[in-house]
């Protein structure tokens, strides 16, 4: 939404445009002005041909006509402004009225996403055909040809999602994550859309945990300062019993990189989280790992991430009650002991 | 330097490193970067002569809103659909920067919103179109901020206590509209109108935690749907229905923190909508709005850990990037240097100031001038405390309609 810039109206055909209101074909109708009451707020200065054609629009949706010039009227309207889900959803309506050959529609629809890709009710009028259709079969190349365009466009991820659940296509996903991520390591959607193929098809076994930790470690090493890789790394090991402190492979990566000199935030921070898990273990030393918590909180805090400071500064404290207050509670309860 | 502002010497250190791997998302985030730093570097000479710096451009922003408020240039026709919208960013903004309407005026709006409002319950985008849960939270919003007799008595709760049941399905999640889409934001406006004109029933959000849970991601934000990427407006969402739901123990809620910390920009200081995107002023209200509701949260589980002091983001610098990087000089504030401005970037960049002026009862925490100080806000509606108040004191009163799916 620019408030510069002209509206695509002014570079379409002006010249050869008959207003609603001038058509023959139209003239059985009398428009239907909007009614704002005695007191229009929030007044759009609209142009002569919006006014006109949802002048026509509001008569048929009164009138409930569901015909071949309704369609193509809502067509019109929705040019001028393809987030008005009412004209969307009285469309779906006169297709499904007219029986109509929703082959077309899909053609029209991605045209109409091309020119408005964040756009939800364009998505989501795709989708309602695709379902109708139960025909999914444009759509993996056309979401691909629009994130082509923008590897991150949300509605375009949201479609493909639904489209590969639906019509179980998760085939071919992860080699198109794979190319994405060589394109963009930084690519988090392409990142989550690896985990939810994996979640979907194989799930998260321990074999193929394995197999994306080795993937995940390699990415970090790479480019160590890569959120999307570490909190993908943080998804994996969701499923591996040794959390993040007892995993080999995980624990050598962090431990590599620390002595080379690396104080990546998120390095400090998934060290943090490994102390944390040390100090949960009953076996642990709990003293020890609580110490180096505290003194990765303080780097964190007033060096590498100062930005997130509060939060460091309370990790710390949270860290340290929860290992104060056990030992407490601990000795708590020797003394009652003994006062039994 | 002016007392309350990073130094920004020291937080060029906090420029994005590429590792020496540059790819698109680098490669955009360094070009954003630039255009921050050359306001940075410009601020810091004005403040050299202006102690007061930064100043909030109250008078502008206040002159383009009511301006905005009776007419619209013809860019805003592809917003047709979401007047409503509209009213409630250009009202809650008003607000916040404590300007105030005559009474003949709440009035006009309070009958617009009523020609909003659709006979099957619920409001729409504007005069004649279908109901929508948007519109409908919008102008439930908007009235609120009113809050004259006359906004509060113009909503048939009745109707919209049905209109929430068309819209509902089985599972907990809520369409936008009939024949709508699904997603997070539904549940979230469908439960903030609920609470706010008391039609709240736990019938009518049967399974609705549960489905919320469902969008929490391995990243530990909220999705708009199960399975999708974890973001900002959605996080706000889900973790505000969960709020208003008493669920919120459901949530995972250390990884919740993790990730909401993480999209603070360690240079910008503003606040990104998902993990490696560009910074976004109305981030500063969907992540930055969150953090009075975690502060609660962590409250109850983790009270004594917990700063009495501040929320758990860097107040100060996001309140540098709104005011540095986010205002235009003719009024109304924007997404980053270079985007234009719009109402929406408006409400929820001043949303976010708010917030990142105030901590619990109202304690400030100003950077630059003292006049920058904004109204507080209820943090799970977005409209003003004293708004929310007013309101849910006023339908506390009113018989809860028990109507049942149809």
């Amino acid at each position: 939404m620019a408030e510069a810039g002209s509206s695509s109206e002014e570079l379409c055909d002006e010249t050869n445009w008959v207003f609603y209101k001038y058509r023959v074909e139209w003239k059985d109708v009398t428009p239907v002005p909007q009614d704002d009451g005695p007191y229009p707020i929030v007044a759009i200065a609209y142009s002569e041909k919006f006014q006109d054609i949802y002048d026509y629009f509001r008569a048929v949706l009164k009138s409930c006509e569901k015909s071949e010039r309704a369609l193509q009227l809502t067509k019109d309207a929705l040019d001028l402004n393809p987030a008005n889900y009412t004209v969307w959803q009285y469309r779906r309506e006169i297709l499904k009225h007219l029986n109509k050959d929703l082959i077309p529609e899909l053609h029209y629809v991605k045209e109409v996403i091309e020119d408005n890709p964040k756009n939800y009710q364009v998505w989501h009028h795709r989708r309602v055909i695709v379902e109708w259709l139960q025909d999914p079969s444009y759509e993996l190349s056309f979401t691909k040809t629009v994130l082509s365009q923008d590897s991150k466009n949300y509605h375009a991820w949201q479609h493909r999602q639904w489209v590969i659940r639906t019509f179980k296509l998760f085939e071919n996903e992860l080699q198109y994550v794979d190319h994405l991520l060589e394109d963009d390591i930084r690519n988090n959607s392409a990142w989550n859309q690896r985990y939810f193929v994996i979640n979907n098809t194989t799930g998260f076994k321990p074999d193929v945990v394995e197999q994306e930790l080795a993937f995940t470690l390699e990415k970090i090493k790479k480019v160590t300062n890569n959120e999307s890789a570490w909190n993908y790394l943080r998804g994996v090991l969701l499923h591996h019993s040794g959390g993040l402190s007892q995993v080999q492979n995980v624990r050598k990566v962090c431990e590599e990189l620390y002595s080379s000199g690396n104080r990546s935030p998120l390095l400090l921070a998934f060290l943090v989280d490994i102390c944390e898990e040390n100090i949960e273990r009953a076996d642990g030393d709990k003293a020890d790992s609580l110490h180096q918590a505290v003194q990765l909180c303080d780097m964190l805090a007033n060096e590498y991430d100062t930005i997130r400071r509060e939060y460091w500064n309370y990790i710390a404290r949270s860290l340290t009650q929860r290992v104060n207050g056990s030992e407490e509670e601990a000795s708590g309860s020797t003394k009652t002991d003994l006062n039994c | 330097m002016a007392a309350n502002v990073r130094s920004f010497e020291a937080i060029k250190k906090e420029r994005f490193k590429d590792e020496n791997c540059p790819t698109p998302t680098s490669e955009e985030q360094m070009k954003v970067e630039e255009s921050v730093e050359q306001l940075f570097d410009l601020f810091s000479k004005i403040v050299e002569i202006d102690l007061d710096a930064p100043t909030l451009l109250r008078l502008h922003h206040a002159t383009f809103l009511k301006k905005s408020l009776t007419y619209l240039p013809n860019a805003y026709q592809c917003l047709d659909a979401s007047r409503p919208w509209l009213c409630y960013w250009i009202l809650h903004s008003l607000e916040l920067l404590d300007e105030t309407l005559a009474t003949e005026d709440i009035s006009k709006i309070v009958q617009f919103l009523g020609k909003c409002q659709c006979p099957e319950g619920g409001f729409a985008g504007g005069p004649g179109q279908f109901p929508h849960l948007a519109p409908t939270y919008a102008a439930v919003n908007a009235l609120c901020t009113l809050g004259t007799e006359e906004a509060y008595s113009i909503i048939d709760r009745e109707q919209l206590q049905k209109f929430l049941w068309s819209v509902r399905s089985p599972d907990g999640a809520f369409m936008m509209h009939p024949g709508g889409e699904v997603d997070i934001r539904g549940v979230y406006c469908a439960l903030a109108v609920a609470r706010l004109v008391n039609i709240y029933t736990d019938a009518l959000f049967d399974n609705s935690a549960s489905w919320i849970i469902s969008c929490q991601t391995y990243e530990g934000g909220f999705s708009g749907s199960p399975g999708m990427e974890a973001h900002g407006g959605y996080a706000f969402c889900g973790l505000a229905a969960l709020s208003l739901l008493g669920k919120e123990q459901l949530c995972d809620m250390k990884s919740f923190l993790r990730w909401i910390v993480n999209r603070q920009m360690r240079f910008e200081g503003g606040f990104q909508g998902r993990t490696n995107k560009l910074v976004d002023g109305c981030y500063s209200f969907w992540q930055g709005g969150a953090f009075p509701l975690l502060h609660r949260i962590l409250m109850q589980e983790d009270g004594n850990a917990v700063s009495m002091e501040r929320w758990l983001f860097h107040q100060e610098a996001l309140q540098e990037y709104v005011l540095i990087c986010c205002q235009n000089s003719s009024g109304g504030l924007v997404d980053k240097p270079t985007k234009p401005r719009d109402i929406y970037h408006t409400c929820y960049t001043l949303s976010g100031l708010s917030v990142a002026q105030h901590f619990v009862h109202g304690k400030a925490n100003i950077v630059g001038n003292r006049n920058n100080e904004l109204a507080l806000i209820h943090p799970v509606y977005n409209i003003g405390l004293e708004a929310a108040l007013n309101a849910l004191q006023y339908f506390q009163r009113l018989h809860i309609p028990q109507r049942q799916p149809s």
